[in-house]
């Protein structure tokens, strides 16, 4: 891949032994964003994302086996020495995690976990460190941002304990933002909220931003890219709109399917996907998801579809019976 | 703040009653009565009978347990028989001995627990964290009588660094007071950095686990940042329990180690009693020992909301 991207993650595999035997968290994935891009990756529960993630940050558990490419800002993260990657995160490369009630420390105050980050990474005095913390939680859309300096994070609500986290993530204008389904821990009416300030900042900061997340719904708007994971590997990946117009991969078309809709009547049954994701100790010889699909035929289940373009080269897909072709047969 | 530590001192108050029943009838219950003890085996039924109305012994036990409560609130423990000390005479003659000994124990035992936990618990799994599991393990079933007597043997015996038994007070010649000091403090100090290393060094795993040392590490900061101020903190409760429980333990004397090594503390007032049977000495210390004991864990109550803002604001 060429040097254009700021982040490209390229043919990336993460092994996690466990007691059953190894299990493949992601697969051979390869993906990549530009500067100021946004890319959504989506998948249920166990398919890989959070590994991808945490893969790029270095982040995984101990144990955790990781090969491929990690590329971020020209440099190799898997082969940088630790004292340049820790100067790296927190500056260049910024995270939000899922649970703002367990990833803040709870015996320290909100403002030494914001100063702490800034004095780490810039050069900047207690007093201007003070200041500028309170900035980023006013910019936040935090009330009383001087008072929540001295708060502990058990003090705040969880839409305000991830407001603080994402203040913290931004404190040091990162290139990349990394958030892990930021929103799943917080009622359906914080949500939006808390996507629509990420969006901004983004926007306002000109960062690359990477939002992880099980719904559709999250990314549908708010992002450049969207790449589609299931059992550790990208099943299909494309531009936003292009992959809500045309979605070619069956998974993709369950998951969208599985949304609830506004327009629809009353106690309508949610359409689900039938079956489990595949054991992932267990790997499928043929493509992972035949086994719950409902076009699969005999070379489903005995060949693996590569990810790869259609009739445009950024919309990639990894099988063979996409769905038009399938709408085609019935035609 | 203030309400949670009145409800903490309220709590004591049962506590202490508690402690000073179980101490008088321990002393009351024992067998054998305690004007014979003191007028010998040759003493007359009439001399005998006066001393015990001296004593008020010939009072139902109720009424002997309130006033000698009613004593003990206004300061008086009564004295000993033998020596003609008041309790508190005695106890404060020996309760330096025995703090000096506490806390350079406790000093020695966090010295060599704490630091060896962290490291263990950065690199748990590794060779040096297994190493120092197994040791410590070893260590924990190492009885303070057989480490006492190898260290007298090594450090005093063999290589004449430091003086066997004996003790010098503080005021009057501090070097010498620490060399004498040194052997025992450290046959206290083996005895417990064991349970404190592996204590904290299993917290700090579970710390380690948490999402905001991920978040911690993604933020870029140091290690020793990591370690010291998000890991050590939540991870030391259990550690500040045990250390509490260990100083409160201490406060009562070292029988064993005061005994070997000749120190003229706590215990060896309480053993000394023991054997010359003087009920008025043991009963009292016995109390006042009890009683550290209770407002050692009261502190240690309120360290727990030092540590942890939640239970200063009545979260947890």
């Amino acid at each position: 891949m060429n040097g254009n991207y700021l982040l490209s993650v390229e043919d990336v595999v993460v092994d996690l032994p466990t007691p059953r035997g190894n299990l493949r968290a992601v697969d051979h994935v390869d993906l990549t964003v530009g500067a100021g891009r946004t890319l959504g990756i989506v998948g249920e529960s166990g398919c890989g994302k959070t590994m991808l993630s945490r893969a790029v940050l270095q982040l995984l558990p101990k144990k955790a086996k990781l090969s491929g490419r990690v590329m971020f800002d020209g440099q190799d993260l898997l082969q940088l020495p630790p004292e340049k990657l820790r100067k790296l995160r927190g500056r260049s490369l910024a995270v939000v995690f899922q649970d703002p009630m367990t990833s803040l420390n709870p015996v320290l105050t909100i403002g030494t976990q914001l100063i702490e980050t800034l004095q780490e990474h810039l050069e900047l005095d207690d007093a201007a460190a003070t200041r500028r913390s309170v900035e980023l939680l006013a910019a936040v859309g935090i009330p009383a941002p001087e008072q929540r300096l001295a708060q502990y994070p058990h003090q705040l609500s969880g839409g305000m304990r991830q407001r603080v986290a994402i203040a913290i993530a931004l404190s040091c204008e990162p290139k990349l933002l990394i958030a892990d389904e930021p929103t799943t821990a917080l009622d359906v009416t914080i949500q939006a909220q808390i996507l629509d300030l990420l969006a901004r900042e983004q926007r306002r900061r000109h960062m690359a931003m990477i939002i992880i997340t099980h719904d559709l719904g999250v990314v549908a708007g708010r992002t450049d890219e969207v790449a589609v994971m299931y059992a550790g590997r990208v099943v299909e990946r494309a531009p936003t709109p292009a992959l809500f117009k045309k979605m070619r991969m069956p998974y993709t078309e369950a998951l969208l399917a599985a949304l609830p809709k506004l327009d629809a009547a009353p106690h309508t049954p949610l359409p689900a996907i039938s079956g489990r994701p595949p054991d992932p100790t267990r790997p499928l010889k043929g493509c992972s998801f035949s086994p719950r699909c409902r076009y699969a035929v005999a070379r489903c289940q005995d060949e693996k579809p590569a990810l790869e373009a259609a009739e445009t080269k950024a919309h990639q897909f990894a099988c063979f019976h996409p769905i038009e072709a399938h709408a085609d047969a019935n035609a | 703040m203030t309400f949670f530590v009145a409800r903490r001192l309220l709590y004591l108050l049962p506590v202490l009653i508690a402690v000073s029943l179980l101490t008088f009838s321990i002393a009351s219950l024992l067998p054998g009565d305690l004007a014979y003890t003191i007028l010998g085996d040759q003493a007359t039924p009439e001399n005998v009978a006066a001393l015990r109305h001296d004593m008020g012994l010939d009072q139902p036990i109720w009424w002997r347990y309130l006033s000698w409560l009613g004593n003990v609130l206004q300061g008086d423990f009564g004295r000993s028989f033998r020596t003609g000390q008041t309790v508190l005479q005695a106890v404060a003659e020996r309760l330096p001995v025995s703090i000096e000994l506490m806390l350079l124990a406790q000093l020695g035992a966090l010295g060599i627990g704490v630091p060896l936990a962290i490291i263990c618990a950065a690199r748990s799994g590794g060779p040096f964290d297994r190493f120092m599991t197994g040791t410590a393990f070893g260590m924990l079933s190492v009885p303070t009588f057989l480490s006492a007597i190898l260290l007298i043997y090594f450090f005093a015996v063999e290589l004449r660094w430091l003086p066997a038994t004996g003790y010098v007070p503080f005021a009057e010649d501090p070097a010498a007071n620490l060399r004498f000091m040194v052997l025992p403090a450290l046959t206290l100090a083996l005895a417990e950095w064991p349970s404190i290393m592996r204590v904290l060094r299993s917290d700090m795993i579970a710390t380690l686990q948490e999402d905001y040392i991920s978040l911690a590490k993604a933020k870029g900061l140091k290690t020793s940042r990591i370690l010291f101020v998000h890991a050590l903190k939540p991870s030391s409760l259990t550690l500040v329990t045990i250390t509490g429980i260990n100083i409160g333990r201490l406060i009562g004397g070292a029988v064993i180690v005061e005994t070997i090594f000749a120190l003229p503390g706590i215990g060896r007032l309480l053993i000394g009693a023991i054997l010359t049977r003087d009920l008025i000495i043991l009963q009292g210390v016995v109390l006042l020992v009890g009683a550290g004991f209770v407002i050692m864990n009261f502190i240690v109550d309120m360290l727990y909301a030092v540590l942890d803002p939640r239970i200063r604001h009545g979260h947890a």
